[in-house]
Formats: C-alpha cells, structure tokens, sequence
C-alpha cells in the first residue's frame, strides 16, 4: 500500500476527519478529540451557567428557567430569569471565552505559558487607568473603560519592553511584571486613600473584576464587539499555529509573518481590553484556560476554541461560586479566579518539579 | 534604556560577580560600618526635625535632652520620636529579614514580599481584623506571627518538590502564585465590609504613622529575639553557601539552622508587617547594598544590613514627606517607587544566579 493510498497522510495517532463544503470550496481538517473536547465542556458551560441561573435568593427549578429562556414563561419567573439572571451569566459565559482565546494569543505569540495579561502587567496598569477616572477624573463607564485600555496597553508595554534583553525570556518577564506591578499597586492604594470610602469601595471592586449588577446594557455592547473579535480570533488560529513553528518555518508555508503576528497582537489585546472594559480586570482566566484545555486534548500546542471552552467554563463557575460563596453578599468574581488561578498556578509548579 | 547603557550594566554587573566587595580587609570595612553608622545618626536626626513643620535641629536636641512643655517639644516627644523608633525597628526587621532568605535559598532575588510572607502575615492580620473583628496590635501580632511563618513554610515546600531543589526561579514562582492566592482572598475578605476595608486600606499602604508608643512595645521583643537569632546563624549560614554537602562536611548542622533561619524571619517579617503593614523591597535592597560592600561573609552582610536597612526606610519616610507636603506619602508607597527599577535592574543581569 502506497502513501497515496491513505488520503490522511501520516497517522500520528489522532483520528482526523476532513469536512468539505461546497464540493471543495470550503474544507478544513478537523481534530476529533479536540472536536469531542470542546463539545463536553461547552455542555458543562451551559449547565453551570443554567444552575447559576436556577438558584438564587429567590429558587427556580431548572425546568422553569429552560422553559423562561425559550420565552415560554411569563410574570415573575420571566423578569428574574431572563431580565435580571440572564445578562450577567451570559457575561460570565462570553467574557470567559474572550479571555480564553486572548490568553492563548498571547502565550503562542510570546511562546509562553505565563506570557498571559495578568503577568504582563496590563491588569494592573488597567486598574491604575480606572481609578485615575473614577478618582481624580470621576468619569462615567465610558470614560472608565477608555482609561482601563490606555493604562494596560501602556503598561503591557513599559513591561514587555524592560524585559527585552535579546528576547524575551519567561522568568525575566514575571519578575519584570512584579515590579511594574508592585509600583502601580501603591500608585493605586495612594489613589484609594485619597478617596471617599464609598468611592474608594467601587474602585476597589471595580479593580477586583466583577461581574456583581451588570444588565442588558453591558450585555449589548460586548456581545456585538465580541461577535466581531472571536471570529476574526478564529480564522487566524492557523497561521498561529504555523507562526509556533518560527518565523521562517511560517513564510515557507506561505504565512506573511510580521503582517499576522500583528494582527493576532491587536485581536488578543482587543480581546482582553473588551473584557477589562466590562467588568473589570479578571485574572488567571486568561492564564489558566489555554493550558487547562491543552492538557485535555493533548494538541501540541495552545488551541483558540478549545481555550475558549474552557475560559466560559472557568468563568462560569467561578462566577456561581461568587456568587454563592457567601449568599447573600456578593463577591466579586475575580477574587474567585485568582484564588482558583493560584492554586492551579501551585499544582502546575508540583507537576513541572516531579517531571524533572 | 539605551543599548549603550545596557551594555555598561551588563559588564557592570559581571565585575561585580568577580569582585569579593569594595571593603577587602576587616579594617576597611570596620571604616566603612562607623561610616554606615555615622549616616545612620544622621538620618534618625533629620527624621525626627523634618516633617509638616520643620524644627531646627538645635530644638530636636533640647526636647530630647533638655525637655520643656513648647509646642515643638510635644510634637517631638509624642510623634516624631516615636515614628523614628518604629523605622528603626522596622527597617531592620526587614532588611534583616531580606538578607536571611537570600542567604537560605541563595536567591539573589528573595524578598519577604516577593516570596509572599508579607502577604502571608498581611492575610492572617484581615482574618483576625474582619472576622474576628480585633483593633489593638497587641491581639493580631499574633496572626502576624501564624501568617508568615505558615506562608513561608509553605512556599518553601511548593518550591523545593522535586530532584532540583529550591532553585531561585521555583521559589519565586511559587512566592508569587502562594501570595497572590492570600492577596486575593484577603481583598475578598476587606471588601465584605466597609469598616475593615477602611481599617485596611489605612493599614495596607505600609505606613510608620502610630502615635505613642504601644505599637513600639507589642513588637520591639519580637524583633529584637529575631535579630540576635538572626546573627547566630550568621556563621553556619556562611558553611551553608557552599552546598548542603560541603556544608555538612564542615559541620555546620542543616537542619538546625534552617529551623532557626526560619523562625527568625518569621519574627522579623510578622512584626514589621504588623507593625507597619506590608512594607516591600527594603529587604530585597538592602543586603545587595551590603554585599556589594563588604564581599560575600554572611556575619559582615547581617552587621551592615542592620545599620543600612533603617537608613533606607526612614530616608523613604522623610522623601515621602516632603513630596507631598503638607500631606504624606505612606513609606510602602516610596519604597515600592524605590525598589521596583532595583527589582528590574537585577531581573535584566544576564545571569539571575545564585548566591
């Protein structure tokens, strides 16, 4: 039998099938564990977003909520589920993927595991910039969110410029993110004590990510930006992954390098800026997604969908766990994910440690 | 910065590794401790006249010697004064502190707030605040206490599994991932309740301001016991850099003086941190300084970082108030302006190596 034969090529053990649409017009190679991944946490996704739906100060069982989401059901049930749970667990849901996908981005481009926002400094450098306008400028969301994005962009930056010493090497650019970290950090308490307590409260958990009372009319506007970005993520996962190879590698297969490299830079940073810009700086998400969904399809290298899975489902769950945690005060889901974030963070250095 | 400048430091920081210290002989670097003493005086003087109301240094010496009922005198005896005490005690609890991990894990980059001890104490300090609702210094020293050494025990396990051992970059990774998980729940724990979000937000900026002298007495025992500890383990710490094996060969007991370097950082970090609230990157800076000085001996480090540390923290203290004046700035809010280009400068030597 020759290698024409098998129309799959080599077989590195992964079962692969190819989908052709319209005759040959559109076809794509297609992975079917990562396929059956993302399907099955997708599914845990919705089911932990309609349990958070579901419970409550005020109960209502699961097939209500199903039966309210189809608009099939009306008066009280209707407003708390579709009006008031919906919204911010539909946040939950696609802020997690964003995030997902903007930390893959961003640790296939810096070739990273760590190289996520969080480390880089744009988390804090985006709080810096919030409370810049809410403090000194007591500007409104738009004006918050606009300061957020110059802040982190900034920030990201200043950080991934000092740690450019003939590359970037991993170690140098955590310690350099703890150090710019560390100086806006008391920039930002110097800010917060100069505040009102109220004002100084908001901020402060504005600054810890949450998604406590956000509506419809977040809701609108992140998903139409989303609805932008997260496709345009998608149709450049494959020259992410060839650009993985190295930029040389990239070109031969007819990649044109510097051209993709930026626009996946822009994606990623729009991505996590849309994020910041809604609800706030929510960390580890980002970090964690990519290489938890990774370690479930065993793929070679950081994937966008399957981080976008796993990031809706991080975020789901961590925002029902605010939720609930302390019933009924409300933490602000990013206290959630750092705290899961480091434990993960410590369970991965165990793991590095026994493989050496 | 330039690649020119970046070149200098480059070869700048080579010399450094090969050069035993400035001060070579005992007699030199005794010079260099009265030196080191003699600004360290001199700082505690101008701490004590410089503030919202400056007072000439002649009226300092009276109302400490010489004291009448003035206005100036009064202000010296219940604030100034007392404040400087607390920086003394404080910047050498961290310095000292600083220099004992360096010298323990042999990381060029420890630091009780970037290994995660100050956050360590930090978390325990709004458990004890925010749930069990203390306020005297007295009653939360000792969840000070319990949060350092539980955090610096725990890092040191998370970072030293496996064959390698303790390797600088692990233990700073886990330092970190450990302290951000305790920050992240401590912010979680503030913001439940506005009076302990107000209490700590106070407390959180890292500030020598506590009027009288209570917060003086809860901690000064404490720290006093970690530094002579501390300068115990000077000499098995000095075997200690060579390697486990060799420094067991030469006699030095491991265990013991990892026991005791343990507990004397705790000392010292839980007290300053109660004391002070978390105060960062005096003790990263401060034994660099000292090496730099007097080469590679541990009891030399220990001796200067001592006298140096408190210079560092109240020249932060006197900067930070007359950026601003009248107001203040907090001391943890200059010193992390300070301390984070050192942090970075040292991040971008070509060799994070160990000691």
């Amino acid at each position: 039998m020759s290698v024409q034969d098998q129309p799959q090529g080599i077989n590195f053990g992964r079962p692969i099938r190819a989908v052709r649409l319209f005759g040959e017009a559109v076809s794509h190679r297609v992975d079917l564990k990562t396929v059956t991944v993302c399907a099955i946490l997708a599914v845990i996704a919705v089911v932990v977003a309609l349990i958070t739906i579901s419970s409550g100060e005020y109960q209502v069982p699961l097939p209500d909520v199903v039966r309210a989401l189809f608009g099939q059901a009306e008066g009280r049930i209707h407003m708390v589920v579709v009006e008031w749970r919906l919204p911010r667990t539909a946040l939950a849901l696609i802020l997690g993927a964003a995030l997902g996908i903007g930390g893959a981005i961003f640790q296939s481009l810096t070739r990273n595991p760590l190289g996520s926002p969080d480390i880089i400094g744009f988390d804090a450098g985006a709080y810096s910039g919030a409370l810049v306008v809410i403090i000194l400028l007591q500007g409104g969301y738009y004006a918050i969110a606009g300061g957020a994005l110059v802040g982190g962009l900034i920030t990201a930056l200043m950080v991934y410029f000092l740690a450019y010493n003939r590359g970037v090497q991993g170690f140098r650019l955590i310690i350099v993110g703890i150090g710019v970290s560390a100086m806006l950090n008391s920039v930002n308490t110097w800010m917060l004590l100069r505040a009102k307590l109220e004002v100084a409260m908001a901020a402060a958990i504005w600054g810890a990510g949450s998604l406590n009372g956000l509506g419809l009319d977040r809701l609108g506007p992140a998903t139409l930006v989303l609805a932008v970005l997260i496709p345009m993520a998608l149709l450049m996962a494959r020259p992410m992954a060839q650009l993985e190879l190295g930029d040389d590698a990239a070109r031969a297969l007819g990649i044109n390098a510097e051209r993709s490299r930026l626009a996946l830079l822009v994606i990623g940073v729009a991505l996590t800026a849309t994020v910041t810009a809604t609800a706030g700086p929510i960390g580890f998400v980002a970090l964690a997604a990519p290489q938890l969904a990774r370690r479930l399809t065993g793929s070679p290298g950081v994937a966008m969908l399957p981080a976008a899975a796993m990031g809706a489902l991080l975020l789901a769950a961590a925002d029902y766990i605010a939720q609930r945690a302390f019933a009924p005060t409300q933490l602000p889901v990013g206290i959630v994910t750092v705290s899961l974030g480091g434990v993960y963070f410590v369970w991965l250095l165990l793991r590095e440690a026994r493989r050496q | 910065m330039t690649a020119a400048a970046a070149v200098t430091s480059r070869t700048v920081a080579r010399e450094e590794e090969k050069r035993p210290g400035l001060a070579q002989t005992n007699a030199k670097r005794l010079l260099w401790l009265l030196v080191a003493v003699a600004v360290l005086l001199a700082v505690i003087v101008a701490s004590i006249a410089i503030g919202s109301k400056d007072i000439p240094v002649s009226t300092v010496f009276d109302a400490i010697f010489a004291y009448n009922d003035s206005d100036d005198h009064a202000i010296i005896q219940a604030l100034r004064v007392p404040r400087t005490i607390l920086g003394i005690g404080v910047g050498m609890a961290l310095g000292m502190s600083g220099a004992l991990i360096q010298a323990l894990t042999r990381n060029p980059l420890a630091d009780p707030g970037i290994l995660g001890v100050n956050a360590g104490a930090a978390f325990f300090v709004v458990l004890g605040v925010g749930i069990f609702g203390m306020t005297s210094i007295q009653s939360f020293i000792w969840f000070a206490f319990l949060g350092a050494i539980v955090t610096t025990v725990l890092v040191y396990a998370v970072g030293s599994v496996g064959r390698a051992g303790a390797t600088p970059v692990r233990l700073t990774l886990a330092g970190v991932a450990i302290g951000a998980v305790l920050s992240g729940i401590s912010s979680g724990i503030t913001l439940l309740n506005p009076t302990t979000f107000d209490r700590m937000r106070q407390w959180g900026a890292g500030s020598l301001v506590a009027p009288g002298y209570e917060t003086i007495w809860a901690t000064m025992p404490f720290i006093a016991a970690g530094l002579v500890l501390a300068m115990l383990m000077a000499r098995p710490l000095n075997a200690v850099a060579l390697g486990d094996d060799l420094a067991s060969a030469l006699g030095a007991n491991i265990m013991r003086t990892r026991i005791g370097v343990v507990i004397a950082t705790t000392l010292l970090a839980g007290a300053a941190t109660a004391a002070a609230g978390p105060i960062g990157f005096v003790g990263l800076m401060v034994p660099h300084a000292a090496r730099w000085i007097v080469g590679p001996d541990q009891r030399w480090i220990f001796l200067f970082t001592v006298v140096l540390a408190p210079v560092l923290l109240l020249t932060s203290d006197i900067l930070g108030r007359i950026v601003m004046r009248p107001g203040e700035l907090q001391v943890g809010i200059v010193t992390a302006f300070v301390g984070a280009p050192v942090l970075i400068a040292l991040a971008r030597r070509r060799r994070v190596s160990g000691l």
